[in-house]
């Protein structure tokens, strides 16, 4: 289901832990099986419940409740723009509007090309940068005004097109 | 690192954000400012535990991450005879609304949280703790998990630490996006691989904590400041600051000013002097309303703010609270219905759905304001608001109830005029808006 190497980096994150908590391993092991497959499908859910001996119902209601975590496959590339009222006082509403208008999606939805998703997000804990966005869940981009959001979205189509991720 | 380097500007009076450039974060940099010698002369000297407590004590220092609970206080609620495991957590899971402080310390000078959380675990006899990051960082977090590394490696962390007999061993966890794990209880739920739901309290976690053991939770800005305290006394903290509020604190000014930014300021510092440092009104527009301490406090109007100074007494006398040091600012333009929107839909999104009045409440909250801002208001909605708002505070396990409903409180309480003008004529009072 994941890679050997998937499998190291869980592993690593389990040694942080007692030996009888593995639980707590369980939010580092979902993203980790998140960026392998780009959400997490089911089996990937009860693949991890059965690696770190978690009732499969346990490990849902983690994936359910962390908003980063991916439940529907998105696009190659998924932009969360924080639109929180410090972000909004300097300007990230307009940002978020020029976003959709560029990609042609609203929020929550993906491009025809499969390219971008396109999420609303809360506070990132960036606010001094805004407008503030991620992508995918750890690329953190600051003071995205509409030149800087262009420049971003060339970057990620060359790189869509080249198949990197 | 070379010499010319640009310091960051955190202000002439920062202590645990001075000589920073952005790049010099790692050990080597840290130890050439004077970095663990605090942890170097405590366990060379065998200070004991208890002098380190009082030390923190005598300082003032309180919580940094929004309750302002004396520190030192808090550290003597661990029991120092337990013999079993006693846990350290460090809060970094930012997300509260304009906070973004402990981000900076996490990139820019992590060793300062590493060498505060040794000498914080030396003096409760903890071996183990965790640094609880906010998810939406990620290069923060890795930026973390490097430091760790070189500090395992340099010995300030491991078993027997400096031959001392003292043995420690930190670890970074990283959050995925869920504000109320910023609440101490629920991150100590997530922290043990479950939803982030909050706990009832008592008991408290210095007796149930993580895994159910005694467990001392603080920020990362009131760990970062340890190291000078012990370096330099608590009573020199304390002077930096006024009676029972010792020290700097990093003020994250957002919003509607010409340099948004970090400032690390003297508690009692006047908020003018502040908002000078941040630049001023951006464009020259003038202050029509600031919330103080994070989305969770209640706004003040300009004139009131202007006349305030910013540590934790002034700010409470003036009618909202310090919090996490979050200073929203927003100017003429700024519609209060259109932003109390935006932060209703927050708490309304965030209600980890535990107890009945947050959950329904902040959806409701959020339903009235917005059919105030979208020109449906009814007349007798804003003393819905308000009622809504008190079934809500008070009624829940955690405050994030709270957190919903003083904004709301505070809003139609400063602001009713432009409220009713939004019900009377479906139109706002202001020109534009966010």
């Amino acid at each position: 289901m994941l890679s050997e190497a998937a499998l190291r980096r869980i592993d690593r994150e389990i040694a942080k832990y007692p030996p009888d908590q593995k639980q707590s391993a369980v939010m580092s092991a979902l993203a980790i099986a998140q960026d392998e497959k780009g959400w997490l499908p089911p089996e990937a859910m009860d693949f991890v419940a059965n690696y770190l001996g978690m009732p499969p119902v346990a490990v849902y209601e983690v994936a359910t409740f962390y908003a980063m975590y991916n439940r529907q496959p998105v696009g190659k590339y998924k932009i969360t723009i924080c639109t929180n009222l410090p972000c909004a006082l300097q300007d990230a509403v307009q940002s978020a509007e020029y976003l959709k208008a560029k990609l042609g999606v609203g929020f929550g939805e993906t491009t025809s090309d499969g390219l971008v998703t396109l999420q609303e997000g809360e506070c990132m804990g960036a606010c001094g940068d805004a407008p503030v966005l991620i992508v995918n869940n750890k690329r953190m981009c600051g003071l995205m005004q509409p030149e800087k959001i262009d420049a971003l979205l060339a970057e990620l189509r060359a790189a869509g097109a080249g198949g990197e991720r | 690192m070379s010499a010319s380097a640009k310091l960051l500007d955190y202000g002439p009076d920062a202590i645990i954000m001075a000589g920073l450039t952005g790049a010099n974060w790692r050990l080597a940099d840290y130890v050439a400012r004077g970095g663990y010698d605090a942890l170097k002369k405590i366990l060379a000297e065998k200070v004991p535990p208890t002098t380190v407590i009082a030390e923190v004590k005598k300082s003032a220092l309180r919580g940094r991450g929004g309750a302002g609970f004396p520190t030192g206080l808090k550290w003597s609620f661990m029991p120092q005879q337990y013999r079993g495991d006693k846990y350290l957590v460090c809060n970094s899971d930012e997300g509260e609304p304009g906070t973004f402080k402990d981000r900076d310390i996490l990139r820019y000078n992590p060793h300062a949280l590493i060498e505060g959380m040794a000498i914080d675990a030396y003096a409760m006899g903890c071996a183990r703790a965790y640094n609880y990051v906010h998810g939406e960082i990620w290069e923060a977090y890795e930026r973390c998990e490097e430091a760790l590394a070189e500090a395992f490696d340099a010995g300030f962390l491991g078993d027997n630490i400096l031959d001392s007999g003292f043995s420690f061993h930190l670890f970074n966890h990283h959050g995925y996006g869920a504000y109320i794990c910023g609440e101490e209880t629920a991150l100590l739920e997530s922290l043990e691989g479950k939803k982030g739901q909050p706990r009832f309290k008592p008991p408290f976690p210095a007796s149930f904590g993580l895994y159910g053991k005694p467990t001392t939770i603080n920020n990362t800005e009131t760990f970062a400041a340890v190291p000078w305290i012990i370096r330099n006394g608590g009573e020199a903290f304390l002077n930096l600051g006024r009676p029972n509020n010792g020290g700097t604190k990093i003020f994250s000014v957002s919003g509607d000013v010409a340099r948004p930014g970090n400032y690390e300021v003297r508690l009692g510092t006047p908020f003018a002097k502040l908002l000078e440092m941040a630049g001023g009104m951006r464009d020259g527009r003038s202050l029509k309303a600031c919330i103080p301490g994070g989305s969770s406090m209640p706004v003040l109007p300009g004139a009131i703010m202007m006349a305030t100074d910013m540590d934790y007494e002034s700010i409470a006398k003036a009618g909202s609270m310090l919090g996490s040091g979050a200073v929203i600012v927003m100017n003429d333009t700024r519609c209060m219905v259109k932003s109390l929107l935006r932060l209703s839909y927050f708490y309304y999104e965030e209600s980890c759905g535990q107890c009945t009045p947050c959950r329904e409440g902040t959806g409701w909250l959020w339903r009235v304001v917005n059919r105030i801002e979208c020109g449906q208001g009814k007349n007798e909605d804003l003393d819905l608001l308000l009622s809504v708002s008190d079934n809500i505070a008070g009624r829940t396990i955690c405050a994030l109830g709270d957190a919903a409903a003083l904004p709301v409180k505070s809003f139609v309480g400063h602001f009713r005029d432009e409220f009713q003008h939004h019900i009377d004529h479906k139109q706002c009072l202001v020109p534009t808006y966010v």
